[in-house]
């Protein structure tokens, strides 16, 4: 696993102990598929500024590697050469490996001890794939899970299609120019993060978003219900090593959707489950389907304060804990559709809006890209 | 001959209150109590007291107080008075020594060495005075593959479930063992509750098939009062294994307890011993418990869960993985604190293990083998109080049985003479005169009280965790530190020790 001198003060580890942290949100969305740069998601990010106490800052962008669309973009975080060797060596007995580069990146005076960054288009190599009796997304986690487990000094902290997360130990705003967000991507959604831990996570893998394959998450809260989901969740084959909530969320978000099929909406009624007093008075139907999530879902719900926004190839979610104690605002205008932490996130990059409003809690928000847009 | 025992404990009464009503003489089953005509007051036999506190409570001046005798053998570390009596009152009958509730003895009590968590800043507790707090639970198998019907609607296809208002239940306690004033207080209480109590295993009386909602039945070694419309009275039916009390042999109900009613609701004849065999002798492995357990599946069209109740033993968590393979919907665990109408005492006191160590490592199996959504867990043996509860939970339980707490409300107070049927409280009893002691009216309504209390306790607990969900409660052992446990136990309980961060 990564460090840097922030370890050596003797602080643990993100990883090590569960550190809870404060945060912003936001993200813009395209509906029509129309790319735009990560100008606007900084600008949103930064005024919240105080949100954030600058020791985490993230991204992640959807439709940025249209040329690579085909292939897993990993984002590598490399503590030192020899990790990076050993991660190559398995990526090449592993994938094809069609483009790699260091990433670029912008010197920041805020942003300090930043690791070895790399970027790698990769694709399964068939006869390991086909050895692996896995299909194609869980062969790509399984190698991700190796990396990440095994290399030490080594950490995929991006791994989707034609998407990528982008994070370090900084203020967001930092973070987002230090990756030349606002230049050199453009993509059609985007998602940003600054975290308010309340200890230093010691490394940028520490930082969100929290990514999966082309999920992504980004969440402000402190999850009451934490070791309960891990336990859970854990039994599905999942390692939750970073101990935040993001990893937890995440991981339960995918097991929902990928393994168990539901939808976005299902999905939501799982982890931000109604009040049984609520389910009564809902309509035959509703209540069938609301009743049924619950009790075959119990230990899925996710308990205490969170907002969080879920990045999906295609759209977004937005969702509240069942009581809203963090709060989280959506807007719209024309094809854009903007979520934030707090309304100021919104009006700073679109100060006229065609519709505004507070989520309840537990009610997600889903923005897709319209039928027919071009990623 | 017979070596005198003295009194354990002896009557102390204050002649300048007493005044001679006789109460006490005519509330004790034991003849403790008796008038001095000549003297003109009251005498006691402290020897044949019981130490059940009846006439304490029920003496118009508080004339009474019972203490502990000061009389003892020579000071030995090594041989206490109650092994030297013991030895006494085995040379005098050639018997094996007979005890009731559960074991009394000196050994660790992990729920007192474990601490809660609570919110502070950093996400806000939850105050349940003005939030909704949730304590339902749905007991039973969750593992069902998702399937949608033709409009793509999620189909429910979940295996029966019990639903708890509050997740605690009142564990099984046979008729016979109880009055029936007792079954009636517990069935009405739990109807009230929208709980469960459990008809243990001397079959359910005619009276209470209408309970049958909240009746839980079993289905013993001894099979006493199992038949096809007792099964389909129930909402569930438990398989008992074993019992904390006593793992590794059957019930046992001294014949002065089997009365008429008894003896017709148990299918036995009336007077003679129940003493039900050690194993069911249908089910010598694992492989034969599912035949039980699919068998009376079979009888239920699969509209019942079942329960499998075992003793929490030293191989436990293998036998509840395996319980858990074998098409059970439930298991329910019984620590060896758990509470018993007559137990040898040895056997009381010295087999089993707690439920806190069996229930964590249980919990952990489970997981680790990737089936604890197949099974609820229910742990009982010696619940003490809310923050048991909670505490059970948060290692990973989903609910709770009560026995002897539940005795405690209907004013048992712990003398532990269940098995003489002399119980002046008239709950371990079927004496009339002593049963209907036991007002059923006021038994379920205390019942109720403490159930209650205990919800409300549950409630203010889990708030201040920021826990609105018991859901969010099971298996997040984070929330709880030891405190003065070594190693080994912090990792048998799977948590961490206080003052360890998360």
């Amino acid at each position: 696993m990564y460090s840097n001198e922030l370890k050596l003060k003797n602080a643990p580890l993100e990883g090590e102990v569960r550190i809870p942290s404060g945060c912003a949100v936001s993200a813009i969305i395209d509906r029509s598929g129309k790319r735009m740069t990560g100008a606007d998601i900084i600008d949103s990010i930064a005024t919240m500024h105080d949100r954030s106490n600058g020791l985490g800052g993230g991204f992640a962008g959807y439709g940025i590697y249209p040329d690579y669309k085909e292939y897993y973009a990993f984002h590598m975080f490399y503590n030192d050469f020899q990790s990076k060797k050993a991660t190559e060596d398995f990526l090449i007995t592993h994938f094809e490996i069609v483009y790699s580069s260091e990433m670029k990146t912008r010197k920041i005076k805020k942003v300090v001890n930043e690791p070895i960054i790399y970027r790698y288009f990769l694709s399964p190599l068939s006869k390991r794939l086909a050895n692996s009796l896995l299909d194609e997304e869980q062969y790509v986690v399984h190698c991700v899970n190796k990396i990440n487990a095994e290399i030490d000094g080594a950490f995929v902290f991006s791994s989707g299609k034609n998407m990528g997360i982008f994070k370090g130990v900084g203020f967001p705003e930092d973070i987002g120019r230090f990756y030349l967000l606002d230049e050199e991507y453009a993509g059609y959604s985007w998602t940003s993060h600054g975290r308010y831990p309340t200890n230093t996570p010691g490394w940028w893998g520490g930082a969100h978003p929290f990514g999966l394959l082309d999920y992504s998450i980004v969440h402000n809260g402190e999850i009451s219900s934490y070791d309960a989901n891990r336990r859970y969740i854990e039994m599905f084959g999942y390692k939750c090593t970073l101990q935040t909530d993001t990893e937890v969320i995440t991981y339960v978000i995918d097991y929902l959707i990928r393994v168990k099929k539901l939808t976005l909406r299902e999905v939501a009624k799982v982890i931000s489950a109604s009040f049984w007093s609520t389910i009564k008075e809902k309509s035959d139907e509703e209540r069938a389907q609301e009743e049924f999530l619950r009790k075959a879902f119990p230990s899925l719900l996710i308990n205490g304060p969170f907002s969080i926004i879920f990045g999906f190839t295609g759209g977004l979610m937005a969702l509240n804990d069942r009581l809203k104690l963090r709060s989280m605002v959506c807007a719209e205008k024309g094809d854009k559709a903007y979520i934030s932490s707090e309304e100021c996130g919104i009006r700073a990059v679109a100060p006229e809006l065609d519709r505004i409003y507070s989520p309840a809690g537990g009610q997600p928000v889903i923005y897709t890209l319209k039928e027919g847009a071009e990623i | 001959m017979d070596t005198f025992i003295p009194a354990e404990y002896e009557v102390v009464r204050n002649s300048e209150l007493c005044i001679a009503c006789r109460v006490c003489e005519r509330q004790c089953s034991n003849g403790v109590h008796a008038y001095d005509k000549d003297l003109g007051k009251m005498t006691a036999d402290s020897t044949k007291c019981v130490n059940c506190h009846r006439c304490v409570c029920l003496c118009p001046t508080h004339a009474l107080k019972i203490v502990k005798s000061d009389d003892t053998y020579k000071l030995n570390a090594n041989w206490s008075n109650q092994t030297m009596n013991e030895i006494y009152r085995q040379a005098n009958s050639g018997g094996v020594l007979l005890s009731s509730m559960g074991n009394p003895n000196d050994y660790p009590i992990y729920f007192n060495n474990i601490l809660v968590n609570a919110s502070q800043v950093t996400n806000p507790p939850i105050d349940p005075l003005r939030e909704p707090m949730e304590t339902t639970v749905y007991l039973g198998k969750k593992d069902v593959e998702i399937k949608r019907d033709i409009q793509g609607r999620l189909i429910d296809n979940l295996p029966p479930q019990l639903k708890l208002t509050t997740p605690i239940m009142f564990s099984a306690m046979s008729y016979g063992s109880i009055s029936y004033n007792a079954h009636e207080s517990l069935a009405r209480a739990a109807e009230e509750l929208g709980i469960f109590y459990n008809t243990g295993e001397g079959g359910l009386h005619k009276d209470f098939y209408k309970y049958g909602k909240n009746t839980i039945v079993q289905v013993a070694s001894g099979r006493f009062g199992v038949h096809e419309e007792y099964l389909q009275a129930a909402a569930a039916i438990e398989i008992k294994m074993g019992q904390g009390a006593k793992p590794g042999i059957g019930g046992h109900l001294p014949g002065s307890k089997i009365s008429e009613d008894v003896s017709r609701t148990r299918m036995i004849p009336q007077g003679v011993d129940a003493i039900s065999p050690a194993p069911h002798h249908d089910i010598y492995s694992i492989e034969d418990l599912r035949q039980l357990i699919y068998s009376i599946k079979e009888a239920t069209a699969y509209k019942k869960p079942v329960i499998v109740k075992v003793a929490a033993v030293h191989n436990v968590a293998a036998i509840a993985s395996g319980i858990a393979r074998s098409g059970a919907d439930i298991i329910a665990i019984d620590g060896f604190r758990g509470g018993t109408g007559a137990a040898p005492t040895r056997i009381r006191d010295n087999v089993g293990i707690p439920i806190e160590l069996a229930l964590a490592q249980v919990d952990e199996r489970l997981r680790q083998e990737g089936i604890r959504d197949s099974v609820s867990v229910v742990v009982a043996g010696s619940i003490h109080s809310s923050a048991d509860v909670v505490k059970a939970i948060a290692l990973g339980a989903d609910a709770c049985y009560i026995g002897t707490a539940a005795l405690l409300a209907l004013g048992c107070h712990l003398c532990r003479s269940c098995h003489t049927g002399k119980c002046n409280w008239g709950i371990a009893t079927q004496r009339p005169d002593l049963v209907k002691r036991l007002n059923p009216d006021i038994g379920y309504k205390r019942l109720v009280n403490l159930v209650t209390a205990w919800s409300h306790e549950i409630q203010e607990m889990m708030g201040g965790m920021g826990i609105n969900s018991i859901e969010a409660l099971k298996g997040n052992r984070l929330m709880l530190r030891g405190v003065g446990l070594n190693e080994t136990e912090l990792k048998i309980l799977g948590i961490h020790h206080a003052g360890e961060s998360m």
